[in-house]
């Protein structure tokens, strides 16, 4: 279905290196409009720090990174430009502690995209509505369950218009009974054509959303491919053990 | 190089003959206010309805009023009633008093701060009250007070300059006598200023090692 | 005994002129360490290098000195020497300011640091300029935060006030010490002037402790601490 679709996101040989250890070892990827990638890997090996590095929150030692053909480490281009094209979901939400929900998702449009308060507003309560949180949006994050934040914040992103958003675990810090809400979210913005890029360990999950899953091991891609080749046809060995660990670990979600 | 000169022969052999005044009277008030602040503190939390009462009346009357008025209440005030203290004993009640409701409030709290189990655990071995507080609680509370009362205590050493306030001629006064007569406040307050850095450095480091010996593994 | 009460009944009103003079003082002091405790605390936590190495040595020689030796050193000597003539009331919330600001930017750069990266981090992601970030999500949360300490700054500074009598400025003290010798009656003054501060104390605690219920977000800033 991507086959024609342009290209919205492109990461080009990206490493990092924190003092001794590097971190990330040359990782490249592209990412068409509408697609779902999904990047797994083993804890430490790198997949937050690569997420970081595509919207600069963490800044790169080489390897360059684009957004719809402009260059995002272009150091002549404002960086809070681009930022407001990549919209990100954290693992543990960063909710604005001292905002309502719905001001949570509002701050962006009137701070950074000037919109009117009016139509942020609307804006606003449009992307609650579409997370399914209506009726939370005068609560202050402390009032909302782990699973309504994380809808909030996906609304937050959401609201920005982005090109490409990008998921750091957005199930981790949650308990087992409200994953599926969130998941469910995403789900269906994958299904509205929604360009995005979700580091899970949702195994049910990511077969059934990912048009392609990224394995990353010690900061390098050892293995990519559809859910097919990668679940059913693994090229490494490696690939095979950890997916069956963490299917293991996790257990199979209701997706599958 | 009048400047130094005037420092090394002038200024500093007074401000030395200060410094062993303020610390004085800080050998005096530091340990006798931790004590009186323990009592206190122990009587806010433990102590029957009327004693409990009166050591809170104490804390909130003392710590709502500055220090100089406390002292100015002993020195000046007190001789009215027929009471008379050298200025160097009133300051050291002064400061005793003052610190004590400080440090009060931090025992309180740490008291507070210990669990009831521990209580509940220490009287169902046979220990009384009493004991189970002097023996289990106390030791526990003590140690999460410290770092509140140590900055209690570096507060004083630092306030201890208002003994001057009842011409009490420790650091702080010395300096002045000596800055008034050469008219030299610029460098004189600054030789000051530095030995009280270097004073609260030496008791914030000793309070550090202190708190640091006392430390129970995986506690606090 | 009656003769107190007189003494007390000529005094007061003078001393309440002083309490006036107390309260700009304290007013004007803690909003000069506000105003400069703020920037101070968000470059010590933003800032680069040399700016945060300036700002501790600053923090230390103002916290480590005696409020009474920074009075002298400044209104006897450093002004006096810039060529500034300076009234002590001006001196002294210049003294107590600047000494405030020290404690005030560690009170703000504890609260901005409890925040954790996680709120920077999203603001960036959206977009926002590390200004915008820092004006539109880390202060909001990092004030009310501190509003507890903030108010026990308040009580300090109050007390500390007392002591700009050393440089005769005509607050609480300096005129109690002149109407007690004056009257000779320096118990009843000094008891009153007590009460003034014990007063001023509470009352000015309790008044930040409603504003502290005004601005309370639901969940949010009472984890734990607070007194
Ligand atoms: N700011 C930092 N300073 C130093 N080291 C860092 C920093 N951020 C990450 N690291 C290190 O980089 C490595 C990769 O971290 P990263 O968070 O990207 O891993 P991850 O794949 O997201 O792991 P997880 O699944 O646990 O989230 C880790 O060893 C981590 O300790
Ligand atoms: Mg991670």
């Amino acid at each position: 279905m991507q086959e024609d679709q342009p290209i919205v996101l492109k990461i080009e040989n990206i490493h990092k290196r924190y003092g001794e250890t590097e971190v990330l070892k040359g990782v490249s990827f592209t990412v068409k409009r509408g697609e779902t990638k999904v990047i797994i890997g083993p804890s430490g090996s790198g997949k937050s720090t690569l997420l970081r590095c595509i919207n600069q929150l963490t800044i790169p030692d080489q390897g360059r990174v684009w957004l719809e053909d402009e260059e995002v480490t272009h150091i002549k281009k404002d960086i809070n430009l681009f930022r407001q094209k990549i919209g990100m979901v954290f693992q543990d939400f960063n909710l604005f502690d001292h905002l309502t929900a719905l001001r949570n998702v509002e701050i962006g449009l009137i701070k950074v995209k000037g919109m009117n308060k009016k139509q942020a507003r609307e804006r606003a309560y449009n992307e609650l509505l579409r997370v399914g949180l209506k009726d939370q949006a005068n609560l202050y994050p402390a009032q909302l369950s782990g699973g309504q934040k994380q809808r909030v914040s996906i609304a937050r992103a959401l609201a920005m218009d982005p090109s490409v958003i990008l998921f750091d675990e957005p199930t981790s810090a949650l308990d087992p009974e409200l994953i599926g809400e969130v998941l469910e979210v995403i789900k269906n913005l994958a299904l509205s054509g929604m360009t995005m890029v979700v580091v899970t360990h949702e195994m049910g999950f990511a077969r059934s959303v990912a048009n392609e899953i990224i394995f990353i091991e010690n900061g390098m891609i050892l293995d990519q491919g559809s859910p097919y080749d990668l679940f059913i046809n693994p090229k490494h060995e490696r690939t095979k053990k950890f997916l069956y660990k963490i299917t293991e670990l996790y257990g199979k979600s209701k997706d599958e | 190089m009048d400047s130094l000169d005037f420092i090394k022969d002038i200024v500093l052999p007074p401000l030395f003959e200060g410094t062993l005044v303020t610390l004085k009277l800080l050998v005096f008030s530091i340990p006798l206010g931790l004590v009186l602040g323990i009592l206190i503190g122990t009587g806010r939390v433990y102590g029957n309805r009327i004693i409990s009462f009166l050591c809170t009346v104490y804390t909130i009357f003392f710590r709502g009023t500055p220090l100089l008025v406390q002292l100015f209440v002993i020195y000046y005030g007190l001789p009215s009633l027929g009471i008379y203290f050298s200025p160097f004993t009133a300051a050291v009640i002064g400061f005793v008093i003052c610190s004590a409701a400080y440090h009060s409030e931090y025992i309180r709290g740490a008291f507070l701060s210990i669990k009831n189990g521990q209580m509940m655990a220490a009287q169902a071995l046979g220990m009384s009250r009493m004991q189970a507080i002097v023996n289990i609680i106390f030791p526990q509370a003590i140690r999460r007070a410290l770092p509140g009362c140590s900055n209690e205590i570096i507060y004083l050493v630092k306030y201890s300059s208002l003994a001057f306030m009842v011409t009490c001629v420790e650091l702080t006064g010395a300096g002045k006598i000596v800055a008034t007569r050469y008219f030299r406040y610029t460098e004189v307050f600054l030789v000051i200023g530095a030995l009280y850095l270097i004073m609260v450095t030496i008791v914030s480091n000793l309070l550090k090692v202190m708190e640091r010996r006392l430390k129970i593994p995986g506690l606090g | 005994m009656e003769e107190s009460w007189l003494a007390i009944y000529e005094a007061l009103p003078y001393l309440l002129k002083g309490s006036a003079v107390t309260i700009g003082l304290v007013a004007g002091a803690l909003a000069l360490g506000l105003i400069l405790g703020i920037p101070m605390a968000i470059n010590q936590v933003y800032g680069n290098k040399y700016i945060k190495i300036i700002i501790s040595f600053y923090v230390w020689f103002f916290r480590g000195i005696p409020v009474l030796v920074l009075l002298f050193l400044f209104y006897f000597g450093l002004f006096v020497l810039l060529g500034l003539d300076l009234s002590a009331f001006k001196a002294g919330i210049l003294v107590l300011g600047l000494r405030s600001a020290a404690y005030q930017s560690q009170i703000f750069r504890g609260s901005i640091q409890s925040l954790g990266e996680g709120q920077m981090l999203a603001s960036l992601s959206l977009g926002m300029s590390k200004i915008q970030a820092i004006w539109n999500i880390i202060l909001p949360q990092a004030i009310r935060i501190s509003l507890p300490g903030w108010s026990n700054e308040y009580s300090i500074i109050l007390k500390d006030s007392a002591v700009t009598y050393a440089i005769g400025l005509m607050e609480i003290m300096t005129r109690g010490k002149f109407i007690a010798t004056r009257t000779f009656k320096p118990m009843p003054i000094y008891l009153i002037c007590a009460l003034i501060f014990l007063i001023l104390t509470y009352g000015g605690v309790k008044l930040l402790s409603e504003l502290e219920k005004k601005v309370r977000i639901p969940g949010f800033g009472n984890k734990g601490e607070g007194n």
